[in-house]
């Protein structure tokens, strides 16, 4: 590793360097960005839609007509896996904003203001934690229809805890280096100070925390949809493939496997691609690995 | 220490009733009022029973009046199991849910703790890579796919276990293996990373140096440390446990509060959900409480703190 490359670098651009010097997680990525092509374009390169039926081949196995199978329906499964997972993707990286914006607004606010302010907003978190939001969502859900953009901002609105946390204390860090101070000392305002000098500082602590967030929350939704209080047919989402197959396990266990593979699979890629994200942002925390 | 734990307490109360007004007030704004599923009742019986259950009222003498009930432990009657007071159905379903939640929270330490602990001593063996990669499957692999696939293989195939209701003194093992089994992953993660992270400090240096086995600076000096954030960890996770109770007593149908919820959201059965709420709020905030002392007898820093 040469030291004198890397000064020379932009902090993005070296920590790329520093996410691709892992084979895995070239690999990783690799795979999202060939999951993201396929759901976006498969549905509608693929011969059938999601809700099309073949009624002479229900609950079939793979064929060359359908290459993962139908479902107890007579769907083709490998555009509604597409399809589905264009939905949890949708519904994962949309949350994810909603909870970011959240989040990063919160703790910066309660960071740079400090004193009362940042003490009561702390407060509140703290309460907040303790808060049994899986039935606040599921109630959402229930009573306000299982809208597609309620999902999401219901799933955000409940997981920008953790972000706000930590944002606050990059903050704290932050706002006592010289460079703040002086931009303070020469008149800035509250808001300046936070968008042009904080948060450009932020944006690595952000990207980590956004790529450990993303397979939680995909684990959520596929939870709701499982439960039938997420997505609701005929549209699809891998929670609900999930469900679906997994009441047909017995007799047609490839309505179950393939969904979970491809859900697993995807988890797997988020999870390794947000330890590199993580090591790649702070290198602190790759030397105690 | 005393002052901090009140203050807690306090806390974890605000909380609780936090939750009632948030459920309360949200059932409220809901479209259709609370009887909005029986569209048959006469416009009499509407008001008779909008009358009993004291929906007629204004709202903030409403709110009051479920403060005043919760605080002084009168709890009002369900709108769908009539006659029934929403203490009682608690009572008839968390026993199943504990049945389930603490055998799973038991065998997740059990595997977890000492699985991430053998990593972190041997760092960079075939062993520490063989429990990562273990601990990473159990991450990337959702209840709603393991719960199923252990009710087929151990229920229906190998006929060990009932694959779903509760009738068998054996069928909380399965629902406990499926969560035990993934949260017994993140436990593993958090212990191997923490455990390594406490080993290359200064101190387990110092006890070294003075000459203390390997045996006494893992147990005595490092795990204790190392715990920290898998307690952290445990406060979340109680939480997390009700997440994944709602799914395993759906996949191997038991009648567990979970179920209850989701029955009562889709009955719109609004006393039910608000207690069944402030239940959990209650759990949460005793669970929380709970790692809070444990992390204040642990973590002298903690102590000194308070």
């Amino acid at each position: 590793m040469s030291h004198h490359a890397e000064q020379s670098l932009s902090p993005m651009h070296a920590a790329w360097q520093r996410l691709m010097r892992q084979r895995v997680h070239a690999v990783a990525l690799a795979f999202l960005v060939l999951l993201v092509l396929a759901c976006a374009v498969g549905p509608m390169l693929s011969p059938y839609t999601q809700d099309q039926q073949d009624l002479e081949l229900k609950a079939a196995g793979p064929s060359a007509a359908h290459w993962l199978g139908t479902d107890s329906l007579g769907r083709d499964m490998g555009t509604r896996i597409l399809q589905g997972g264009r939905v949890s993707l949708e519904v994962a990286f949309l949350a994810t904003a909603v909870a970011a914006v959240i989040g990063v607004g919160f703790g910066m606010i309660s960071g740079l203001a400090g004193g009362r302010v940042d003490a009561a907003m702390m407060r509140l978190v703290d309460i907040v934690y303790c808060f049994p939001f899986i039935n606040f969502v599921i109630l959402l859900m229930v009573i306000f229809g299982r809208h597609f953009w309620l999902i999401f901002v219901a799933i955000g609105a409940v997981e920008w805890l953790t972000m706000a946390r930590v944002v606050r204390g990059q903050v704290l860090a932050l706002k006592n280096l010289e460079f703040v101070v002086a931009a303070r000392a020469n008149g800035a305002s509250f808001w300046h100070l936070l968008f042009k000098h904080l948060l450009p500082n932020l944006v690595g602590t952000i990207i980590i925390y956004a790529g450990l967030t993303i397979p939680g929350i995909m684990l959520l939704e596929a939870s709701l949809s499982f439960l039938g209080l997420g997505i609701q047919p005929p549209d699809a989402s891998w929670g609900v493939l999930l469900g679906d197959g997994s009441r047909v396990m017995d007799i047609s266990p490839w309505l179950l496997l393939y969904p979970g593979i491809f859900f697993s699979a995807t988890l797997l890629a988020l999870n390794i691609l947000g330890d590199g994200l993580r090591d790649a942002f702070d290198p602190k925390s790759m030397s105690q690995q | 220490m005393i002052r901090f734990l009140l203050s807690r307490f306090i806390q974890g109360i605000v909380v609780i009733f936090a939750v009632i007004t948030i459920t309360f007030l949200i059932l409220r704004a809901s479209p259709g009022g609370p009887f909005r599923s029986e569209r048959t009742l006469s416009p009499e019986v509407l008001a008779r029973k909008m009358e009993y259950y004291g929906f007629d009222k204004p709202i903030p003498v409403q709110l009051w009046r479920h403060l005043v009930h919760y605080a002084t432990f009168q709890f009002p009657e369900s709108q769908v199991f009539a006659g029934r007071t929403v203490d009682e159905i608690i009572i008839s379903g968390f026993p199943i849910s504990a049945a389930i939640a603490l055998p799973a929270l038991l065998l997740a330490l059990c595997i977890g703790v000492p699985m991430g602990a053998q990593a972190a001593l041997r760092p960079n063996t075939l062993e520490d890579r063989a429990s990562q990669l273990a601990a990473t499957i159990g991450i990337c692999t959702p209840s709603m796919v393991l719960g199923p696939v252990l009710a087929i293989l151990f229920g229906l195939k190998l006929r060990w276990f009932n694959s779903s209701g509760w009738f068998d003194g054996s069928d909380w093992v399965l629902p406990s293996i499926t969560l035990g089994l993934i949260y017994s992953a993140y436990i593993a993660r958090l212990t191997r990373g923490s455990l390594r992270e406490t080993l290359a400090q200064e101190f387990i240096r110092t006890a070294r140096a003075k000459g203390a086995d390997n045996t006494t600076i893992i147990f005595r000096h490092a795990l204790k440390l190392a715990c920290l954030p898998v307690l952290n960890f445990l406060g979340p996770a109680a939480a997390g446990l009700l997440t994944g109770s709602f799914i395993v007593e759906t996949v191997f149908q038991l009648p567990g509060l979970g179920q209850f919820f989701i029955a009562s959201a889709i009955n719109n059965d609004q006393e039910l959900l608000i207690a069944i709420s402030a239940f959990y709020a209650v759990l949460i905030v005793s669970f929380n409480l709970m790692v809070d002392i444990l992390q204040a007898w642990l973590n002298p820093r903690i102590r000194l703190q308070a």
